[in-house]
């Protein structure tokens, strides 16, 4: 726009300027450059990420049997999705466990940042063992969970019984087995959450303590008041991360059931996410799999949102 | 210009490709490199061949460790190699196989089929190579005529040769019977129970003097048995009728199975176990359960799970209320395979009579083959795990009198939902006044 309001001859004379190929070489530099940079990442996402998008999408109005027909059905899927009770098992299930496992993630991996945040001995070593449990694979945790609770020969069990609590089946009952699967995630996410939090933490300026112990404020005052509202940013992040991966879960119920993505007899810890592998490959109705693939999308949006207008009042100041 | 640049880069990417594919093949090659290179110079030219072999099921499963090696000695050529998947045919093997076959990649050139799966297996002539081609059909006179009609697909064309067959008894430990006070002798136990009314006194008697330990595995193993029992005199058929119909509520054979899972476990005489999971395997190991009802391909299962510190005491005594059809496999080749020719040469060994009559030998897998059955090595095998069972007399007798049970397309399906419900009446989540509803309504839904 501003280069229209110069005289045509003073344009003229700024190309003319410059040796032509330089000309075309500093505008591919400046104008197609970054985008062949930044290529990689959107193709590959284009790749693995929006076409099965769009895919799913396309096949959810389609009862599409993985060994033999397809044909168009269009919202059917959705309406009998929202008609199968197997499916609001499986949702119950998963908002279920998210809750029993991300409330007291949060609040452990919280406490956690905060003693990691004063001076300590060898702190760089202890923050850095925090993170140990999310380098072990999923599996192997699963594995070590998976006998910690088996019924007959389980160290947990073993535990209660000394302390004369009945033998619990955990993978027959609803909530002992939700208990179950929670701990998993908690062993393996609290670190990893322990540690972004502490970098947030490690952003607060000093001076707002310093001025909030001269004023005579305490320490847990200080952590009221000063530290988990300037966590706030640091918090949604969490959180809405947790969302996604809470209510995406599936590897840990799944090996606490051998394997198998019933989840329990009569899917006591079936998460949505095995519901949809069941659906999609073990029932070979992949297009039903696929609209509850798209539901789950939407419940992920749903809890973000709540989960966002959640935290957004935390540590305010009311 | 465009073009030429656009060419380019297609070379570019197909080189790519081919190097990309030459790292796969020369990776999944590689146990067989040192093969070649201590082979003879005249076949040095062949590159050696590769045939992954997939099966399915717990303990030493389909017994082809012995039969692979003896191959592998003899063809340096073509290699056997073996991938054991899971020990789960029903919720794991046969859905991943479906992914591959359907994808036209990643299944073995030769794969185990259980009996759930050949009624979809059949319906799919389009995912096998026709083994006809090849020259099998000559095989036809080695098996009975279920066996192998069940392995051609209704446009006629050969896909799976037999491997074992069901046939029943019942796997007890002697030494835990002897703790109860019961006879220990595999004659005189097989006598305690020529019925089921009277198995389950002997089961309530056990379970009186022993409390640590139950008296069978779970519901579902001997829900199973009694079925395929009950099958036999209903038509030979369980969850669908010949015409794919669902017949969940409508056979007997379905009610006869539930009723007694259902009573085993308002007894408490099942130790709660889901066969073929981890907690199974281990239950079978430490000693949680003294029965287990087994088909004669379940010896290698039970062996396997308890390891060699069960070798002798356990047993194998015959089965209350006699023959019944559980079980058996079929080998197939995909027709994604790249070594068909090879595939059928090693589907061809793996079935015929000398194999599968030391596979039974060493592990107790009852042939399919006719000639095997017949094999006087067969009819006088002893089986060392099992006490030194005469598993010959026992199997091979009714080998030839066992009928063929017809399975729908969705049985695999259909038997998860079942087996959910009568272990979820186990494992207290489903009442047992409401278990018969569910499990009818559950099986529609699975075969919908």
């Amino acid at each position: 726009m501003s280069l229209d309001t110069l005289p045509r001859a003073a344009r003229n004379n700024h190309r003319r300027a410059r040796p032509p190929g330089h000309r075309w070489r500093s505008r591919f530099d400046v104008k197609a450059m970054p985008y062949a940079l930044v290529s990689p990442y959107f193709l590959l996402f284009a790749a693995f990420g929006l076409f099965p998008l769009a895919f799913t999408l396309y096949y959810s109005l389609y009862d599409y049997d993985l060994a033999g027909t397809v044909e168009w059905t269009g919202l059917g899927n959705y309406t009998a999705l929202l008609g199968d009770e197997d499916f609001w098992n499986a949702v119950v299930n998963t908002v279920g466990m998210f809750i029993l496992a991300t409330v007291p993630q949060m609040i452990l991996a919280l406490l956690l940042a905060n003693a990691l945040n004063k001076r300590l001995k060898l702190r760089l070593a202890i923050r850095m063992s925090v993170l140990l449990p999310l380098v072990t694979s999923v599996v192997a945790v699963a594995v070590v969970f998976t006998q910690l609770y088996a019924r007959d020969w389980g160290l947990v069990n073993w535990v209660l019984s000394g302390l004369g609590v009945d033998k619990t089946n955990w993978r027959a009952e609803r909530i002992p087995s939700w208990i179950a699967i929670a701990t998993m995630v908690d062993w393996r996410w609290t670190g990893y959450n322990a540690i972004i939090f502490l970098a947030g933490m490690q952003t607060i300026p000093r001076d707002l303590y310093e001025a909030a112990a001269i004023d005579g404020a305490s320490r847990r005052r200080q952590f009221w008041q000063i530290t988990l509202p300037m966590l706030r940013p640091t918090m949604i992040f969490v959180v809405l991360n947790s969302t996604i991966g809470g209510l995406t879960l599936f590897s840990e119920p799944t090996t606490f059931y051998n394997g198998n993505v019933d989840g329990g007899s009569q899917g006591q810890f079936q998460t949505v996410a095995m519901f949809i592998v069941k659906q999609g490959f073990r029932e070979f109705d992949y297009g039903y799999a696929a609209a509850a693939a798209w539901l789950l999308f939407l419940l992920i949006l749903i809890g973000a949102a709540i989960n966002f207008l959640f935290v957004r009042r935390i540590g305010g100041t009311r | 210009m465009m073009i030429s640049k656009r060419r380019g880069g297609l070379a570019a990417a197909s080189a790519l490709a081919a190097a990309a594919l030459a790292v796969a093949s020369c990776s999944s090659g590689g146990g067989t490199a040192t093969g070649s290179s201590s082979a003879p110079a005249s076949s040095a030219a062949a590159e050696p061949v590769t045939i992954r072999v997939q099966t399915f099921g717990g303990g030493t499963n389909f017994g082809y460790k012995n039969a692979i090696t003896k191959w592998n000695a003899e063809h340096k050529d073509i290699q056997i190699k073996e991938e054991h998947l899971t020990d789960q045919f029903e919720q794991q093997y046969w859905p991943q196989m479906i992914q591959w076959l359907q994808a036209g990649n990643g299944a073995g050139d030769v794969v185990g089929i259980d009996e759930g799966g050949m009624g979809l297996a059949k319906a799919h002539p389009e995912w096998w190579a026709d083994l006809k081609e090849f020259g099998l059909e000559s095989r036809k006179a080695d098996f009975p005529a279920w066996k192998w009609e069940n392995g051609v697909t209704a446009d006629g064309k050969l896909f799976g040769l037999g491997t074992d067959i069901g046939g029943m008894s019942l796997c007890y430990r002697a030494d835990l019977f002897k703790k109860a006070g019961l006879p220990t002798e595999r004659d005189k136990v097989s006598a305690l129970w020529p019925t089921w009314d009277e198995f389950m006194n002997v089961a309530k008697t056990f379970q009186s003097k022993v409390k640590d330990t139950k008296f069978t595995d779970g519901t579902n193993t001997l829900y199973q048995v009694v079925l395929y029992q009950e099958a036999a005199k209903n038509g030979n058929v369980t969850y669908f009728d010949k015409d794919n119909n669902l017949i969940v509520d409508k056979n007997p054979a379905v009610k006869a199975g539930f009723d007694f899972a259902t009573k085993m476990s308002q007894q408490g005489l099942t130790a709660k176990l889901r066969n073929f999971t981890d907690e199974w395997a281990a239950g079978t190991q430490k000693g949680a359960f003294a029965t287990v009802g087994c088909p004669s391909w379940m010896l290698g299962v039970v062996s396997g799970n308890a390891g060699d510190g069960g070798k002798g005491k356990w047993d194998v005594a015959s089965v209350p209320g006699g023959g019944g059809n559980w079980g058996g496999s079929w080998l197939a080749v995909p027709k994604q395979s790249k070594h068909p020719k090879e595939a059928a040469m090693v589907a061809d060994y793996l079935t015929n009579a000398q194999t599968e009559a030391s596979i039974f030998a060493d592990f107790g897998n009852m042939p399919s083959n006719t000639k095997a059955q017949q094999d006087p090595a067969v009819q006088g095998a002893k089986n060392e795990f099992f006490n030194d069972a005469p598993i010959g007399e026992i199997f091979a007798k009714s080998a030839s009198s066992l009928q063929p049970v017809f399975l729908g397309v969705k049985h695999a399906q259909v038997k998860n939902a079942i087996e959910s419900v009568i272990q979820g009446m186990d494992d207290g989540s489903v009442p047992y006044d409401k278990a018969w509803q569910q499990l009818v309504d559950d099986a529609v839904k699975a075969a919908g």
